[in-house]
């Protein structure tokens, strides 16, 4: 008896809870399914082999895989690329996002499509570029050549390339938060008496400190996995000008598997950490906006 | 003179925003800036406060001429339209702010802060961010950061715009009381003529970047000095007649206007209290239906429509309709008691008309 009710009761609220716009059941659980199968089989099963095959042969030997020179190297340089190119993308991406959301002036249009160009360019290509510019036989290579500075296949084309391959992370997350918080804070603080620099220290950067974490967290994910353009500007020496990515490609040619994806899983957990605060981000600015609809009492 | 302006234009690109415009607000002052939107009045608040430059002309605040004295020198304070509070700043941070640049102390800024928390009602609230308030708290917030460094100016963007009707209406009771307070020179922008007229001791009314007029509540009121001022401020009726043998025609309405000319086309246009109303309906001119009564309170205003089509819009006092007996749907006589003829738009005024007509009857009489 009990039972029955309780189910004529469940269906009486999935009848109410049904709106005239939902598909059938059918279709959206095929839907769910295929979109659950692909992200498990595409994405999900391969990040989990990398970190099976890299403990696959215990723990002493993915230590010491790590712990050979030329991978130790690789991770140096990575860090190395990432320590100067983060800074300048975040210094790069300030300018740009300030003069594209705050002022107007010819060609801004242009400059925010430009932006996005190394988006849309294949990595190889960027390199390709750079070496037409600065290689022996591009346009500085003799100047350079004659100062006996390298630029391609050394460290600061390495950094070069990933500059411009990471270009529009910092701009990008920027510019849609400073559009939308307009000049009027800025324009607040010189009505009570602020100069530029402390307007830009204490009203500026604050507005837009989580767009610029956010940013920086990406553009470091980016230029510590960059392999394509990377490649083209490196000579690939081992213990060298090999980058992470550029190590683990060539111990696997090598068939050391193993060592290979114990450098790999380096990279896959900077990713999920990446992953991690990218999405804690979004859920606090979330809850910040939700927060900011609710009006709260006036005290009586 | 606190604030004067002197013939200052303001040019956007190819549109001019703000167009010669002249006038002064004493020590003290509460005016208000009405007008359209686009009128002009933020524009002429903006280059007061030294945010816009004006294109031409000169401003002065207590007599010293401002017009190259950068923002951040001019000591002002203004209180945006969407209040533009610090965000990333607590309540207590947003109005020490200023008092911060001005390198004041810190004791005097805990002392200067906890007063103006304390008078804006905002004890408590110090904690708190911007978007932990509701709006008329922001507002508050927004006018104590403006005021806490002492501005010898207070402007203000629209400054109920963004709130809704009953604590706006607490607010206006606020800004009034501030004033009286402070004594500070208050300007504030408003497209509401109602806010201007219930707050201000002066009004400035633009229209299309022109001063259109300058003057208390009831001067522009009684006297507009022109048309656009005429129809901006309260409610009128307005109506196209044409003149014939001295007397302006609008259907069976008549107005008498001997000093014009046959034929020519005017614009007669009167307040809905000339319009006076009768259950008796041999006692006006006029015959009519209440077609619609709209109650505004203590006043109503009703909607009289003539044999002919002609609505006409009139007020009186809740009292008078009960006393009459009116009810929507019932015949009535009516005449009107005074008009304005409104020519063309700028050109100024002629005085009221009061033509000869029969007086009401005392309310009561008969009984």
């Amino acid at each position: 008896m009990a039972g029955n009710l309780k189910s004529i009761q469940r269906k009486g609220s999935e009848i109410a809870e049904k709106r005239g716009t939902e598909e059938s059941p059918v279709v959206k659980w095929t839907l769910i399914s295929l979109a659950v199968l692909f992200a498990v089989l595409f994405l999900l099963l391969p990040l989990l082999n990398v970190f099976y095959q890299a403990f696959h042969s215990g723990l002493q030997v993915y230590l010491d895989s790590l712990r050979d020179a030329d991978s130790k190297s690789a991770i140096i340089l990575t860090l190395k690329v990432a320590a100067v190119t983060v800074p300048l993308n975040v210094i790069f991406g300030l300018a740009a996002a300030w003069a594209i959301a705050k002022f107007d002036f010819r060609g801004k249009s242009l400059l925010n499509t430009l932006i996005d160009l190394p988006f849309s360019i294949s990595p190889v290509v960027a390199g390709a570029m750079y070496i037409l510019v600065y290689g022996v036989h591009g346009y500085f290579g003799p100047f350079l050549m004659k100062h006996d500075i390298r630029v391609i296949f050394s460290t600061p084309g390495i950094i070069l390339v990933t500059v411009f391959t990471t270009f529009p992370f910092v701009a990008r997350e920027l510019i849609p938060i400073m559009q939308s918080t307009g000049t009027e804070q800025e324009q607040a603080a010189l009505t009570l008496g602020a100069g530029g620099f402390r307007t830009f220290w204490q009203v500026t950067l604050p507005s837009v400190k989580w767009g610029i974490i956010y940013g920086v967290i990406l553009c470091n994910a980016r230029a510590m996995g960059e392999f394509g353009a990377v490649s083209v500007v490196s000579a690939n020496v081992a213990g060298e000008t090999q980058t992470i990515p550029l190590r683990i490609d060539s111990l696997y040619l090598e068939s050391k598997t193993a060592a290979a994806f114990a450098l790999a899983s380096i990279l896959a957990v900077l990713a999920l950490i990446s992953m991690a605060i990218k999405t804690y981000f979004e859920w606090k600015t979330e809850r910040e906006e939700a927060l900011a609809q609710m009006v709260v009492e006036e005290p009586s | 003179m606190s604030i004067e302006l002197k013939n200052v234009s303001k040019v956007f690109g190819q549109v001019a925003a703000v167009r010669n415009v002249s006038f002064s607000v004493k020590d003290g002052e509460l005016v208000a800036l009405l007008g359209p939107s686009g009128g002009g009045k933020t524009t002429v608040l903006r280059m007061i406060a030294g945010l816009e430059v004006p294109t031409s002309g000169d401003i002065l605040i207590r007599g010293q001429r401002v017009n190259d004295i950068r923002v951040q020198n001019r000591n002002i304070g203004f209180v945006f339209q969407n209040y533009a509070l610090f965000k990333t700043m607590n309540v207590f941070k947003n109005i020490a702010f200023g008092l911060k640049v001005k390198k004041w102390k810190k004791p005097d800024i805990e002392e200067r802060v906890q007063s103006l928390l304390e008078l804006l009602d905002l004890k408590g609230m110090e904690k708190r961010f911007p978007h932990q308030l509701s709006g008329g708290q922001r507002q508050r917030v927004a006018i104590a950061r403006a005021l806490a460094p002492k501005p010898s100016v207070l402007l203000l963007d629209e400054p109920f715009g963004a709130v809704d009707a009953k604590i706006r209406q607490e607010l206006r009771e606020w800004l009034v009381h501030l004033h009286d307070d402070f004594n500070v020179t208050t300007l504030f922008v408003t497209h509401d003529q109602e806010e201007a007229m219930e707050v201000s001791n002066r009004i400035v009314i633009f229209s299309k970047g022109n001063l259109e007029q300058i003057g208390s509540p009831r001067e522009v009121y009684e006297q507009p000095s022109n048309e656009f001022v005429a129809r901006f401020i309260g409610v009128m009726n307005v109506l196209e007649a044409m003149v014939e043998g001295g007397i302006a025609r609008v259907n069976e309405l008549e107005f008498p206007t001997p000093d014009l000319k046959n034929g020519e086309k005017i614009k007669i246009g009167f307040r809905p209290y000339a319009v006076q109303i009768s259950t008796d309906l041999a006692l006006y001119r006029y015959r009519g239906v209440l077609r619609h009564t709209f109650f505004l309170g203590i006043l109503l205003r009703l909607e009289l429509e003539l044999p002919s089509g002609q609505i006409l819009r009139s007020r009186i006092t809740k009292e008078e309709y009960a006393i009459l007996g009116l009810k929507d749907g019932m015949e009535i006589s009516c005449q009107i008691k005074q008009f304005r003829i409104l020519s063309t738009e700028n050109a100024t005024l002629t005085a009221e008309i009061t033509p000869n007509l029969p007086a009401p009857l005392p309310l009561g009489e008969g009984i």
